[in-house]
């Protein structure tokens, strides 16, 4: 008797109990909704690109220079050359400076001045990089009057250094101090114990942030507009003017002509391609070490 | 006679030594010289442009290269509206989609959920604003823009002729670009949140949502702060996406489906094709004014970030 007089404010509690629980379930399903929102758009971006750049994609596209308005057929080879020694370029600048730098932080640790360096990195990494391109224009075309590959490489560095300097920092701090300590004791120098050592050691996180810091900037456009400039032509010297993929589609993307915008969309799932194997390489080599 | 030449040994791996270490702090020198020699060559090359229209640079709406009158309020208004459109929406979402990935998906798919929302960030601006331009800004044209229109036409923003490139278009692309920063560092900020808080909350008998809403967001909202922040620089900063679907055109309209213009726009078209130190100057003082803004916003957004997340830099 007493069991059945208690069970009305025990039901309304079970029936509360209810409404919270389906508003928990609610709640859930909205987050998980809103999380796929993020892989939607870029399975809806990829498959556009995708439908409309494997169309353009042929031997010619890849293999010739592009062709006058009006002439059909052509290629984007010339951009894909120099946007590759663009990059690989400004990789060429940015690493050495980079590792020094992240030694400097890894080794000086919490001192007012790493604090600095972090900070400006962490900074820089948010800067715009149309203003980057602005420096780049100022230190080095402006002077010598004329637009070159270089002033884009050097711009393309400034973007790569703080990716580098975060990852390459965090790799050389999870070399156990040990390691190093034993090398120093065994009366190895302490060159030699960084550089064949320590660094050796955190290779695996330093090369993924190296390919993570290329991935950023090939199909990087708004610096290109005023340093590497774009050219017609087939141009390896890096003093000059150099022809740009991610320019080119930028180029025939805003172009009124029906077959430069098929270019573009070709130029586009090309870019997307190499930056998407970047990252997804760049994710093997970190996993390939936490398996070994 | 040993005893000497390895003391030489020992003299030159000691100069080595401090030769590396020096290249080390010069390194390090010269990254902050590169940093400082950013800002400085910016405000040289504005410096006809600062001399001449002074402050009033930021609040007059003329944008004209014919009669050399430099205002940047049409610009400003432009890359505020597309970014404020941008962080409304990406925030909502983004916050939402990192409460799922941290706290309710399991880690079967929160891993790979949260790597494809990675490679969002990888895709190229100029991929974002092809698909913008192409895919986008039709659909705003023909079909979102009407469907606004019809339901929410008495309200100013979605009056008025609508242009496929627009504020909305720009708005939504940068939306699209800026939900992977949202996502990722919000979802670091709450797997920093202490499990204590989670454990409390639960054995009091609250649910798992309203563990999630009431104490575990409330307890990261300075480091979601942070992430919108960040977020709004990029937004801020962006320019090849947004100046091919934004419309380029530098008014004032009240109207989202109107064209506008953006800070970094204005650089990207027409940087190339000025001449005459002043307009040079001009377009100079519009990247200084992106440098100086994004500086504060970033930096603000890594003070608030730190805090949060002790020592792991986002």
């Amino acid at each position: 008797m007493m069991a059945v007089a208690e069970q009305p404010p025990y039901e309304r509690k079970s029936h509360k109990l209810a409404i919270r629980h389906a508003i928990s379930w609610i709640g859930t399903a909205t987050t998980a909704v809103c999380a796929s929102i993020g892989a939607i758009c870029l399975l809806i971006i990829l498959g556009y690109v995708a439908i409309q750049g494997a169309g353009a994609i042929n031997w010619s596209f890849l293999t010739q220079l592009p062709a006058p308005v009006g002439e059909t057929g052509g290629g984007v080879a010339n951009g894909i050359i120099g946007t590759v020694m663009t990059v690989g370029l400004a990789t060429i600048i940015a690493t050495p400076l980079g590792l020094l730098c992240a030694l400097f932080l890894a080794f000086f640790g919490r001192g007012w001045m790493p604090e600095v360096v972090r900070f400006l990195s962490d900074v820089l990494s948010g800067i715009p990089s149309i203003a980057i391109g602005l420096f780049a224009y100022i230190l080095w075309v402006a002077p010598f009057k004329h637009f070159s590959a270089v002033s884009a490489s050097f711009a393309f560095a400034l973007l790569m250094l703080p990716i580098i300097l975060r990852t390459s920092e965090e790799a050389i701090r999870s070399v156990p101090r040990t390691i190093r300590e034993g090398a120093l004791a065994l009366g190895l120098s302490e060159v030699v114990t960084t550089l064949v050592i320590v660094v050796p050691a955190a290779r695996t996180a330093i090369i993924t942030g190296l390919l993570l810091s290329i991935a950023r900037v090939t199909g990087e456009t708004a610096p290109l507009l005023f340093t590497a400039f774009g050219s017609p032509f087939w141009e390896t010297n890096p003093g000059n003017p150099m022809a740009q993929l991610p320019l080119q589609v930028f180029n025939y993307a805003i172009s009124p002509y029906q077959s430069w915008h098929q270019i573009a969309w070709g130029g586009a799932l090309f870019l997307i391609l190499a930056v998407l194997v970047l990252n997804i390489l760049a994710r093997l080599v970190l996993t390939a070490r936490f398996n070994r | 006679m040993q005893r000497v030449t390895k003391g030489r040994n020992y003299a030159a791996i000691a100069a080595l030594d401090r030769l590396f270490l020096i290249a080390i702090y010069a390194a390090a020198a010269l990254f902050v010289l590169l940093v400082i020699m950013l800002f400085g060559s910016l405000v040289k090359g504005a410096w006809p442009s600062l001399l001449k229209f002074g402050a009033a640079f930021l609040w007059t709406s003329q944008w004209n290269p014919v009669t050399e009158q430099f205002g940047a309020l049409p610009l400003i208004f432009g890359t505020l509206v597309s970014s404020f459109i941008a962080i409304v929406l990406a925030g909502v979402v983004g916050i939402l989609a990192a409460a799922y990935l941290a706290e309710f998906a399991p880690s079967w798919l929160a891993r790979p959920l949260s790597f494809v929302i990675e490679l969002l960030a990888a895709v190229p601006s100029v991929v974002f604003g092809l698909w913008g331009l192409f895919v986008l800004a039709p659909f705003v044209r023909n079909d979102l823009g009407p469907f606004l229109q019809k339901t929410l036409g008495f309200l100013p923003i979605f009056s008025g002729t609508i242009y496929g490139t627009s504020l909305l278009t720009a708005g939504l692309v940068l939306a699209v670009m800026i939900l992977p920063t949202v996502t990722a560092i919000s979802r670091e900020v709450i797997v920093a949140i202490a499990q204590d808080l989670r454990e409390a909350s639960m054995s009091l008998g609250a649910t798992k949502w309203e563990t999630v809403a009431k104490v575990v967001l409330p307890a990261s909202r300075v480091g979601i702060f942070g992430a919108i922040v960040l977020a709004l620089g990029r937004a801020i900063g962006e320019t090849i996406a947004t100046t091919m679907v934004i419309g380029n055109r530098p008014e004032i309209a009240a109207s989202l489906f109107a064209p506008s213009y953006t800070l970094a726009s204005v650089i990207a078209n027409e940087f190339t094709e000025a001449n005459g130190a002043l307009y040079i100057g001009a377009l100079l003082e519009l990247g200084l004014l992106l440098f100086v803004v994004s500086f504060i916003v970033n930096g603000l957004s890594r003070l608030l970030l730190y805090a949060v997340l002790k020592g792991d830099r986002a």
